[in-house]
């Protein structure tokens, strides 16, 4: 029970590839999240920065649409306005693609899971239009740069991000005493969406020690975030709840800017519950669904430590023996899965990344669906469950099945050797039977697709 | 064991034998009543969904939503009417086969949290987390005499904690389907064999892909019918009834999209038509007779507020509606005690005030529709909860 290299690329990355070595030892591991983000620049996605070009032409389009109404010019900006939408479609299709080539080739794979796993913990998604495209950008802005630094500044940038703002109506929230609230006549109000996330998913965790009125104070304090493209963040004072607010037994000034808000930020990453919240739910994800106390305490005092110092954090997770106990270890969920198999099949990138909008989603979004989870359409804030449960379902295992055996004669020219593959897919952990099934299978593509099955391969 | 060409066949041949993969002969179901529990995940506006437009205060709380007949709501009893996008349903109303019941909620108070509320819904109890871990579905077929893995189906992609638990239950979704050689098939099942939970899963979906009776189809011509599969409802609905009218007694899935924080009147519609719809097709589906001896349970897992918010919308509440259906069900009748909505006669001045627990309703029809003793449901289906009195649900 100690670091394997391995097991190492399994548990803590996308599995072994034929052409990338695994990583030597622990502070490898560590050391590869704050080397230059060289994959990133290699399979580039478009940055939010970027993608707000994007809107600024759909609003463009949307005001001569209405300007034109009934008149025979009408067609020009509505078509043009389709342009842009299928556009953003359609590049949403290629950072997919782009995603799980970062996965297949990078040499630190640690990284690209906790992109996900941040991603996920910060979920957010567009709601309308153009914007149902930005959660690639929104990751590549908000998530990526700040998953080994600390807790409070990855804190600050999603939740202040303009698509978390628009996911969880916090750009719609009003102080009913403020400017814009008292000339609404009501009609504007405040809303508490983001604030009880706050609270609930993103730092305490849900049954801590916060009351309504914690979410009621939080929700005041929030009011006035909000964006415009192609700016980004804007802070409306004309939004704000005049007076301070208490969140937690700490009362915030009222400052008509945004400075008390990362405050209460701050203060919230570092409270002791979010320190539990956390550590709990990164060795659920990376360990087990039942993770032993032990690890969680371990990792819980290095957070206090450090006041969040994420870095730190993996370092005690890596250190810890229960990290390298195999026993209950976790299944893949779907994206891993296709991540994971990519990197064993290593298929080159040319073609894949030349593959039309239909292609990309035959070969990857409609599986991904058919398995369970729909690339980047989580049902909610919570993002995607961790339990196994979720995940071993009877019509899930039928879409891995289905696209383990279909998938990969598509992507690559010849397939491997399946006898060769057992052990580029599964290295020292290839079972006796699965060494067996992929010589007994009648063809190559179920030979491969039974290895990409196994056990060893589903779960890490 | 060394593993040859010859001892793999052999093993194939067993593990086809197996009780798991064989469809077993189908057992004399525990009882006859088709139960049907839709989990409308988001948070259902009740006050939306069935407006008490004869309320006095009604009207001062809901700016630009529907108040009532005079905004294409349909009228049910001079009191209440329902939303307009449940129109469709006007006449499954007046043959008494659809009801209401409102003011309902599960016991979970203050927090409003979606994941919360869903946990105690399903779980159906307020200890969630106190080591209950199983759906109080999944309670329900652990203590009638009978139930076996194909009396109750969980359907669709979302996972359904409410059937989760001991108890065998039936999981599929009409959206996958399994087309492999059957070689490819026994040796999956040799090298998963070490992994049960994985093992089991395969094997169950063997089983049940059998039924769909989309075998041949090629993998392209699948993903197409999934492509176009935004109306999953419908062939979750269809799926349901074909398994209703065998041998199955329970189905459990889920329809989303009902967490309206801004602009309502669009989202619920759009919600409200996939709840008509998947109606219409267990009706259809299920045939007159069978029908006629089912009930349907939608619940959800918290009202929303009373008052509009500021976004057109409405945020997390407590007290809310449940939508009952079925021929087994006495229908055209809105259920409940209205608690009113003056300030002071809502929950924290701000949620519909729960005069009664939704569970209590589900009870009621469980217990009509397998015999249950009153003490079961309490103690065991629905720990802590109280029963009350009869509404008179079922004949």
């Amino acid at each position: 029970m100690r670091f394997d290299p391995h097991f190492a690329d399994m548990r803590f990355g996308f599995g072994l590839s034929p052409s990338v070595a695994p990583p030597v030892d622990a502070a490898a591991l560590l050391d590869g999240l704050h080397a230059p983000d060289e994959i990133a620049q290699r399979f580039p996605v478009e940055p939010y920065q970027l993608f707000q070009a994007r809107m600024v032409e759909s609003q463009r389009l949307m005001k001569q649409i209405r300007k034109t109404r009934g008149t025979p010019e009408n067609e020009i900006p509505t078509k043009a306005r389709r342009l842009v939408q299928k556009d953003a479609r359609q590049a949403m299709r290629q950072w997919l693609v782009q995603s799980m080539l970062r996965r297949a080739y990078t040499p630190d794979g640690f990284r690209e899971r906790l992109v996900a796993f941040w991603a996920d913990h910060f979920a957010a998604r567009g709601k309308a239009g153009v914007m149902r495209r930005a959660t690639s950008p929104y990751i590549e802005d908000a998530i990526r740069p700040f998953v080994a630094g600390r807790f409070s500044d990855l804190l600050q940038s999603a939740v202040m991000h303009p698509l978390m703002l628009h996911y969880l109506d916090q750009d719609r929230s009003v102080g009913p005493n403020s400017k814009r609230g008292k000339v609404s006549n009501g009609r504007r109000g405040l809303n508490e969406n983001l604030a009880r996330e706050v609270l609930e998913l993103h730092t305490l965790g849900v049954g801590s020690a916060y009351t309504q009125d914690d979410v009621r104070q939080l929700a005041e304090l929030f009011t006035g975030m909000s964006s415009k493209a192609p700016r980004g963040f804007k802070f409306r004072k004309d939004f704000v709840e005049p007076g301070s607010e208490t969140v937690l037994g700490i009362t915030y000034d009222d400052a008509l800017k945004p400075a008390p808000i990362r405050a209460a930020l701050e203060d919230l990453s570092v409270h002791p519950d979010t320190a539990r919240h956390l550590a709990r739910k990164l060795a659920v994800h990376f360990v087990s669904d039942q993770p032993p106390r032990d690890l969680v305490d371990h990792m819980t005092a290095r957070y206090r430590e450090t006041d969040g110092d994420m870095t730190s954090v993996y370092a005690a997770l890596l250190e810890h023996p229960a990290a390298w106990q195999r026993e209950g270890a976790n299944m893949k969920t779907p994206a891993e899965f296709v991540g994971s198999a990519l990197r064993a099949l290593a298929p080159n990138p040319g073609p894949l990344q030349a593959l039309k909008e239909r292609q990309v989603q035959n070969l990857f979004f409609t599986p991904m669906a058919v398995m369970g989870q729909a690339w980047q359409r989580f049902d909610g804030p919570d993002g995607w469950p961790e339990e196994d449960d979720a995940w071993v379902t009877p019509a899930g295992v039928v879409g891995r099945v289905q696209w383990a055996m279909g998938a990969p004669r598509q992507m690559l020219e010849t397939l491997p050797d399946p006898r060769a593959f057992v052990d580029t897919a599964l290295g020292p952990y290839a079972a006796d039977e699965v060494r067996f099934a992929a010589g007994a299978a009648e063809s190559v593509p179920e030979a491969i697709g039974i290895v990409l099955m196994s056990p060893a391969f589903q779960r890490r | 064991m060394e593993l040859t060409r010859r001892s793999l066949l052999a093993l194939g041949c067993s593990a086809a034998a197996s009780p798991l993969i064989t469809p077993v002969a189908l057992a004399a179901a525990p009882w006859d009543t088709r139960l049907v529990v839709i989990i409308l995940r988001g948070g259902m506006d009740g006050l939306d969904v069935v407006q008490p437009y004869g309320d006095p205060d009604f009207s001062a709380l809901r700016r630009t939503l529907s108040q009532g007949p005079s905004d294409g709501a349909i009228d049910l009893d001079g009191f209440f009417a329902m939303h307009q996008a449940l129109a469709d349903l006007a006449p499954m109303w007046r043959r008494g086969d659809l009801a209401f019941a409102h003011a309902v909620s599960t016991p979970y108070r203050d927090k409003r949290s979606h994941f919360d509320g869903q946990d105690m819904l399903e779980a159906g109890t307020e200890h969630v987390g106190g080591g209950v871990r199983d759906g109080w579905l999944n309670r329900l077929l652990q203590v009638v005499p009978g139930a076996a893995a194909e009396t109750a189906y969980a359907i669709g992609l979302d996972s359904l904690p409410v059937l989760a638990g001991p108890a065998p239950v039936s999981n599929w979704s009409p959206q996958a389907d399994l087309t492999i050689s059957p070689q490819a098939m026994s040796l999956l099942e040799l090298v998963s064999e070490r992994d049960p939970a994985l093992h089991a899963a395969l094997a169950e979906a063997q089983m049940l892909d059998e039924d769909t009776g989309m075998q041949g189809a090629s993998l392209q011509k699948q993903m197409n019918t999934i492509r176009q599969g935004a109306a999953g409802h419908i062939k979750i609905a269809d799926f349901a009834a074909k398994r209703l009218r065998g041998a199955a007694r329970i189905a459990a899935f889920s329809l989303n999209g009902w967490d309206t924080h801004r602009g309502q009147a669009r989202g619920l519609s759009t919600a409200l038509g996939r709840l008509s719809q998947t109606l219409l097709t267990l009706e259809a589906g299920l045939g007159p007779q069978v029908w006629g001896k089912t009930a349907v349970v939608a619940m959800t897992e918290f009202g929303r507020t009373a008052r509009e918010n500021g976004t057109r919308g409405t945020d997390h509440g407590t007290g809310g509606a449940m939508v009952m259906a079925g021929g087994a069900v006495r229908g055209g009748k809105v259920y409940g005690t209205w608690p009113g909505l003056a300030e002071a006669d809502l929950f924290q001045r701000r949620d519909v005030m729960p005069t009664r627990d939704v569970r209590a309703f589900a009870g009621w029809i469980m217990r009509a529709a397998t015999g249950l003793d009153a003490s079961v449901l309490e103690g065991t289906v629905f720990p802590g909860m109280d029963l009350g009195t009869d509404p008179g649900l079922m004949p």
